[in-house]
């Protein structure tokens, strides 16, 4: 069989807020371009066909399974991953609530469902707990059943309206 | 033994029984977990690839690497040879002349079997090459179902054997047969519980090099244990121990006893190192682990009861066949003896039969998996207790009752051998009753059914082993073969505690964590030890067996963290304590016994405190003051194996585990008369699991176990073909419970410690994976009034039992009701008809016209001719998300010119097998045309089927319009007339003719 050397792009992005480069061939899946090439090993890849959700970042804001894009789509794109949520001393007002509430125990799907709820939780910051259900309902959790998350998230919300209202009153 | 006394949990933040927070969740939150797949390779690392049969039983006529090993990237591939040459079959826990290898050698047994693994520069270029392996298959018969699989007529997976029976005993406690014959009454029922898997979202990784200049093998793989197959490895290497070097990473993706079946691909890849001179890593996708990774193990049981008329159980009696797959993997078949001590469950019941064969069959070899026999052998009990109480026209609550080991009795030795450490069991199921809302439940299942609808209440109690017996395995054997064998007993822990110059904690267990929070609680348990914070304790849960102290019980299984590594952390820190008590004895001029450790300080009465590091830095930096006899440096091993689990004895009783906690669950749900779904109303469990640890840990644990009996009991199974297919090959495919599916169970708890374990913990981990499948089984047939219920309850299955009739299919999409001609995994059929603008004569012609064939096939790169009418093939063919390329025979025959054909293909592919089988009529039109019917039968193996089962009905209708469409072109210049233009056609033309509708 002949030898067929696959050319390689360059990958110019925006990861968590700093310009990054890589080189992806034009098959390279997003997410192992992130693991790999960029060392964002918070993204998990836990079935490469779109189901379990554990692979879900950001893209230009927008929740995506790093699985099921290439590589070279993020092209001049802005990827945020699990890493991007804390600063050096705090954890943001989400993590610290999965930590309350233990919504995690392996903590393999957590990165994809904490990215799923920034997102959610920008366009829907009054959830139900339907709603957060239903939400939840792109992941795969096998360790939780989901109640510690369910919680968390509700509790965020709850955080942040009181958070805003007390902002307004003064 | 002295049992911990807790002082009030309020007051002591981060000791031992408070809810305090994980230690390990902040790096985990913000990305920085070090799983399998993040650790650091060593540079020149290489990536493999799995070949895996697409057959489920076949033998392997011939293997050529030739084409993978030319293509770029590509190092080398490890071949049943290789694996041969170097190894030895796996040891197994029966004496049978069976052999499994990490790669298959002459035979494959199972869809999924690995046949030879590529090692290339990277995943995509060893993929693009293990497409290029060419293996030639010779397919056999194959045993998919265990009943059958164990007639004398079945076929015969291990030749040697002679039979797919591989193990067979008889047991036999108190007077059985006595109690059945004075029985009133006997109730029995058969029951089946299917094949399921708590799958991990972490798949198997393993990271493998292979020292030459020592003949050592250094793997890192996320093995949970237990490390007695570390024993089992290096015996297949054929090293020492200590030439194999095994450590896990610091994380672990969940587990649930899945990831004990890694270990054949530890051998693999260290094989794989070995054979390219790098350093290897293998990462497995979903779609293998699925297909071939492990699963639980599926069982028939036959089980009945002698029974009073007030419901009282005087005897039991179980028939029951494992079915272990393709291979006994070690420990298989301890799905069997796990439980076996504790069969009679939470039962006062004196008189027991056991019979327990074990069957080989054409599917995945089986493991561990969370709960590991405990489903299986409750399924059938728990069942037959609501059977009594239907059939003797009792309430099934007051059946369990009636039959519940009285308080007061522990520690109560079941008949076959399980000493029940502790328990209140009417206790727990009294205050669960009341705390749960039972009677709010009853009344709703009265104002459900007054208004018609399907409204049931389930119960299920259960002995919760935990801790297992590194003995019970031999149960397997008899007596006289244990005696040859030597005894097997007991379950050592290790853990080690190091106190360093500057004061501070270092903890490391061989506990093997995935996910349960172990660093948390033995930070608790230190820390209350020695009174230093919390917040300065390390602990560390990676095990490299060639520097931690470890035992063949080491790993993470049979719930045995709170009982025995939790208390063997405890007894360490007081070794370390009693240590440093005599050293600070010397300094304050006290009494060792005096001495107090609290608040990070060192207190005895009438002396000053002083700093835990400074006394602590004693040791290291000024030995010479120290008492004597104190050696200086601060670091205690301890190991600790309960005295209670003896080996099994002559008379074939077995304590199976250390411990044994209780659990009283119960649930009301509502049955969906039109769609066959089930709403679960309420859950309650209740759980008597000794002493908690950390309360919020075993409540995730009691809600992920029950999100998982739940998947069980109404959505999850490892589907397979007839012809043995792994059929649930997708996660789209194998349904897994998501958020809106899983409801919030009522979680209640009961302390009675354990007077066994230090801490006077149980293992709580696996509870509900045994009670909650039968629970909602028992509701169910509870609402329906049926008796045979089968797992999982899928709507369609709940439809089948309410008695509703699937409504026929449209007459376009009716299959034919005669067995398809060619038996298979995912079986087509199909017909369909198209008008070709060439005579009859003109499309027969072209049909046997190999140009024209090349040219029809859709994806054909080449056809060329074997015989006469025969032809063989090279077609790629894309179904779904998958693409393979076959490599084909097409065949022509039944030839009547110019007015039928048969044309038969089949083709093998690395993504799975083809076979198919189309019926061609030709009849002339009135427009000088040919109208072409077709009727064909096809069947798919392999992981096509097993991950594009859902696609294959589609695909097929559209591969094979492109046949017809080419042909036309080919033979007309234009694209064929479909079925329903050509009855369109007929009918205008009839209108305009006015002439008679035909």
């Amino acid at each position: 069989m002949e030898a067929v050397v696959k050319p390689r792009t360059v990958v110019q992005f925006e990861l968590n807020g700093r310009a990054r480069q890589g080189y992806a061939e034009s098959r390279t899946q997003l997410c192992d371009f992130l693991r790999h090439e960029t060392g964002a090993t918070g993204v998990h890849v836990g079935c490469e066909h779109g189901v379990c959700g554990a692979c879900t970042v950001l893209v230009d804001g927008k929740a995506v399974r790093s699985c099921l894009m290439l590589a070279v789509q993020v092209q001049g794109s802005r990827v945020e991953t699990v890493e991007s949520l804390a600063d050096e001393d705090l954890m943001s007002d989400l993590q610290q609530a999965f930590r309350r509430h233990h919504a995690l125990q392996c903590g393999f799907c957590t990165a994809g469902i904490l990215m799923s709820c920034v997102d959610y939780l920008e366009r829907e910051p009054e959830p139900t707990e339907t709603q957060v259900r239903d939400m939840l309902s792109g992941h795969l959790c096998r360790c939780t059943g989901y109640t510690g998350i369910v919680r968390a998230v509700l509790d965020v919300a709850h955080e942040r309206k009181t958070q805003q209202e007390n902002n307004n009153n003064v | 033994m002295t049992i911990y006394q807790s002082l009030a949990v309020e007051d002591r933040p981060n000791r031992i029984g408070a809810r305090t927070e994980r230690v390990e969740d902040e790096a985990l939150l913000r990305g920085l977990g070090r799983y399998g797949d993040d650790v650091a390779t060593a540079p020149g690392t290489l990536h493999a690839t799995v070949v895996r049969s697409p057959h489920a039983h076949a033998r392997i006529l011939s293997l050529n690497t030739e084409k993978a090993l030319a293509m770029q990237g590509v190092h080398g591939v490890l071949t049943g040879a290789d694996v041969a040459r170097w190894t030895a079959p796996f040891a197994v826990g029966v004496r049978q002349p069976m052999e499994h290898w990490c790669v298959a050698i002459d035979k494959v047994r199972y869809a999924g079997e690995p046949v030879c693994v590529v090692i290339a520069d990277n995943r995509y270029l060893a993929e693009d090459a293990a497409d290029a392996i060419e293996v030639e298959y010779e397919t056999l018969p194959v045993s998919v179902d265990p009943e059958t699989a164990i007639e004398d007529t079945a076929p015969v997976l291990h030749e040697a054997v002679g039979s797919n029976v591989v193990n067979e005993r008889h047991f036999r406690y108190g007077e059985p047969e006595q109690a059945f014959e004075q029985a009133p009454f006997r109730v029995s029922l058969k029951v089946k519980y299917p094949r399921s898997a708590c799958t991990p979202m972490e798949c198997y990784v393993v990271l493998a090099h292979y020292q030459s200049a020592s003949g050592t093998y250094d793997v890192l793989s996320n093995f949970q244990g237990p490390y007695a197959l570390h024993s089992v490895m290096a015996r297949a290497l054929k090293v020492s121990g200590n030439c194999l070097r095994l450590r896990t990473p610091p994380d672990s993706g969940g587990s649930f006893g899945i990831k004990q079946g890694v270990f054949p691909y530890i051998v693999m890849m260290g094989l794989a190192s070995r054979k390219v001179g790098a350093p290897v890593k293998w990462v497995e996708d979903r779609l293998e682990h699925l297909q071939a990774a492990s699963s639980a193990t599926n069982r028939v049981t036959e089980i009945e009861a002698a029974v009073e008329p007030d419901g009282r159980v005087t005897a039991l009696r179980y028939d029951q066949i494992d079915d272990c797959g393709a291979y006994l993997r070690a420990p298989e078949p301890a799905t069997f003896y796990r439980m076996h001590g504790n069969l009679t469950g939470a039962y006062g019941i004196r008189h027991l039969l056991v019979r327990n064969r074990v069957v080989l069959t054409n599917k995945t070899p089986t493991g561990l998996n969370r709960g590991f026999g405990g489903p299986q052998v409750y399924f059938a009990l728990e069942r037959l207790m609501q059977r009594i109480a239907v059939e003797l026209d009792l309430d099934p609550l007051e059946v369990i009752r009636r039959n519940l080991i009285p308080a007061g009795v522990f520690p109560y030795q079941a008949p076959a051998g399980a000493l029940l450490d502790s328990g209140d069991y009417p206790a727990a199921v009294g205050q669960a009753v009341v705390d749960g809302g039972l009677a709010e439940l009853l009344r709703r299942r009265d104002d459900a059914r007054a208004e018609g609808r399907l409204y049931g209440i389930g119960y299920a109690a259960v002995v919760e082993p935990s801790i297992s017996n590194m003995g019970y395995i031999t149960a397997a054997m008899t007596p006289e073969e244990r005696r040859k064998a030597g005894p097997k007993n007991g379950a050592v822990s290790t853990a080690t505690i190091t106190v360093g110059p500057l004061g501070d904690v270092s903890v490391h267990v061989s506990s093997t964590p995935q996910g349960q929070g172990h660093q948390t609680v033995v930070a608790q348990v230190v820390a209350e030890v020695l009174g230093v914070a919390f917040a300065s304790i390390r602990v560390n849960v990676e095990l490299d067996t060639q520097k931690d102290a470890w035992s063949i019980a080491s790993g993470n299984y049979s719930s045995r963290f709170a009982g025995a590594v939790a208390g063997t952390v405890y007894r360490a820190a007081v070794a370390i304590r009693d240590r440093m008590a005599l050293i600070a004895a010397g300094q304050l001029g006290v009494q060792a016994e005096a001495v107090r450790f609290a608040d990070g300080k060192v207190f005895a009465e009438g002396a000053n405190p002083m700093p835990f590091h400074r006394l602590a830095g004693a040791a290291h930096w000024a030995p010479a003051t120290l008492p004597e006899h104190e050696g200086g440096g601060l670091r205690e091993t301890a190991f600790w194996s309960p005295p209670e689990l003896t080996a099994p004895g002559d008379d074939d009783r077995i304590n199976s585990s250390l411990c044994y906690g209780f659990i009283f669950d119960f649930c009301g749900l509502e049955i969906d008369r039109v769609t066959g779904e089930i709403r679960l109303d309420r859950y309650v469990t209740m759980h008597d699991a000794g002493r908690l640890l950390n309360p919020a840990l075993v409540d995730g644990q009691v809600r992920g176990a029950f999100a998982q009996g739940f998947g069980a009991a109404l959505m999850e199974e490892f589907a397979y073909g007839s012809d043995g297919s792994f059929l649930s090959g997708t996660l789209a495919d194998y349904l897994i419970p998501t958020a809106p599916e899983v409801i919030e169970p009522v979680i209640l708890h009961m302390e009675t410690p354990s007077p066994f374990t230090p801490l006077g913990a149980k293992g709580a981990g696996e509870g509900n994976n045994m009670s909650t499948p039968v629970c909602i089984a028992n509701a169910v047939a509870d609402a329906l009034g049926c008796d045979d219920i089968r797992l999982p309850l899928t709507p369609s299955r709940v439809r089948g039992l309410i008695g509703i009739d699937e409504p026929e299919a449209p007459e376009h999409l009716k299959q034919s009701a005669e067995a398809p001609a060619i038996p298979g995994g995912s079986t087509l059929q199909a017909s369909g008809s198209v008008s070709i603008p060439a005579s009859p004569e003109q499309v027969f012609d072209s049909l046997l016209d190999p140009a024209v064939l090349a040219v029809i096939i859709p994806g054909c790169h080449q056809l060329e001719l074997e015989g006469e009418n025969s032809y063989c093939a090279d077609v790629t063919i894309g179904v779904g998300l998958i693409r393979a390329r076959f490599q084909a025979r097409v065949k022509l025959s039944d030839l009547e010119p110019p007015h039928s054909l048969c044309l038969s293909g089949s083709g093998n592919s690395p993504m799975g097998s083809a076979q198919g089988r189309a019926r061609i009529r030709l009849s002339s039109l009135e427009d000088g045309g040919t109208r072409l019917d077709y009727q064909y039968d096809a069947a798919v193996g392999g992981k096509i089927a097993a991950v594009g089962g859902r696609m294959l009905q589609g695909a097929s209708r559209v591969i094979i319009g492109q046949i017809f469409s080419r042909l036309s072109q080919q033979v007309g210049g234009v694209a064929p007339q479909a079925g329903l233009w050509l009855r369109l056609k007929a009918w205008l033309n009839a209108l305009i003719s006015k002439g008679d509708e035909s």
